[in-house]
């Protein structure tokens, strides 16, 4: 109980500072962040979240199935736009695999030497 | 009647659990990507809701619980991402280097490639964040104005694509060393690139896992700013 507490804290906090950045970044990321540094700097013990936390985690993908059902109205829009939405998506993903991969390497393998 | 009946809040949020449960359980049993829960539960949600003459709003208000777990679930991430920052380790800088890399060149190619192609404004907002785990992509593009069934969907379908072809790209691209196939999974495909870089051995599935919380947090503080003065 004291994990969802902490938890729902953090979320609050987040929101408000949210509010203070005008919008910026959302309450649930900064929330997220502030969670991070709260395990971080030790004032929360990883054990006290842990179950709650890996609880939400392994139930994440139930938790945005209304969004995707929201195509039902929306599937028009990618409709209009399949194309330039297909082939930005797949290109950008193979650039991203790309990138980080070769980056890492490179880098990894400069260390060594 | 029927209506009255199936479009209660309990009798929604129940077949939601009921369909992703049985989802899940013949996702196990034929270990096809296509066959994904997440995505059977999209199409047969759908379907029943327009046999039925239920409207979406009246969905997204019986499933109002599923949102806010959706907003705890991120916060939690940063649980994740405490867990796995234990492993940056030696590895600091080339690990943070490469995030950023993949991070702005993910967001600015997926825009500027669409934008090129005559996609709407909208369209951008809504699939910029396209490479981070779908709770994240969604807290992202909510601010800037993007339609979240687009980012959810589309954001939901590079995971697979990366999680089915990374692994051939990759070897394909010369990337070899199983720390680096491991960190671009994560990076380009999110949980769903982790959970087949797990299947690839012990250290492809923790670098992957690294760098799917890294491309979170790194994309959830730039592409706001990157929105505003690249495209």
């Amino acid at each position: 109980m004291v994990g969802l507490l902490v938890i729902l804290l953090a979320y609050l906090a987040g929101n408000l500072l949210s509010q203070l950045l005008s919008g910026y970044v959302s309450g649930n990321v900064l929330g997220m962040l502030i969670l991070f540094a709260l395990l971080k700097l030790g004032i929360v013990k990883a054990e006290t979240v842990r179950p709650v936390a890996k609880f939400l985690l392994g139930a994440m993908a139930l938790f945005f199935i209304p969004y995707g059902v929201g195509l039902m109205e929306s599937y028009h829009v990618i409709l209009d736009n399949l194309w330039a939405i297909v082939v930005a998506a797949l290109l950008s993903t193979v650039v991203v695999l790309l990138t980080t991969g070769h980056c890492f390497q490179r880098l990894m393998k400069h260390k060594r030497k | 009647m029927w209506y009255d009946l199936f479009s209660s809040d309990l009798a929604l949020l129940t077949l939601t659990v009921a369909l992703f449960v049985v989802g899940g359980a013949i996702h196990r049993r034929t270990r096809l990507m296509l066959l994904h829960p997440v995505l059977l539960t999209f199409l047969l949600m759908i379907l029943f809701l327009h046999l039925m003459k239920i409207p979406y709003a009246r969905y997204m208000e019986a499933t109002k619980l599923l949102d806010f777990a959706l907003g705890l679930s991120v916060v939690s991430l940063g649980y994740l991402l405490y867990e796995q920052s234990e492993r940056l380790g030696k590895n600091f800088l080339p690990i943070l280097i490469s995030t950023f890399a993949g991070c702005v060149a993910g967001i600015l190619s997926v825009v500027w490639i669409a934008a090129a192609m005559g996609a709407d404004r909208v369209i951008l907002h809504s699939i910029a964040p396209k490479s981070v785990t779908v709770p994240i992509a969604i807290a992202v593009a909510e601010p800037l104005g993007g339609i979240l069934s687009v980012t959810s969907v589309v954001v939901f379908c590079v995971g697979i694509f990366g999680a089915v072809f990374g692994p051939s790209i990759l070897r394909i691209g010369g990337v070899c060393r199983s720390e680096a196939v491991g960190f671009a999974l994560g990076a380009a495909s999110h949980g769903i690139g982790t959970s087949r870089a797990i299947e690839l051995g012990v250290i492809e599935g923790a670098m992957s896992g690294l760098a799917m919380a890294l491309m979170g947090v790194a994309t959830a503080l730039l592409c706001p700013l990157m929105e505003q003065y690249l495209y």
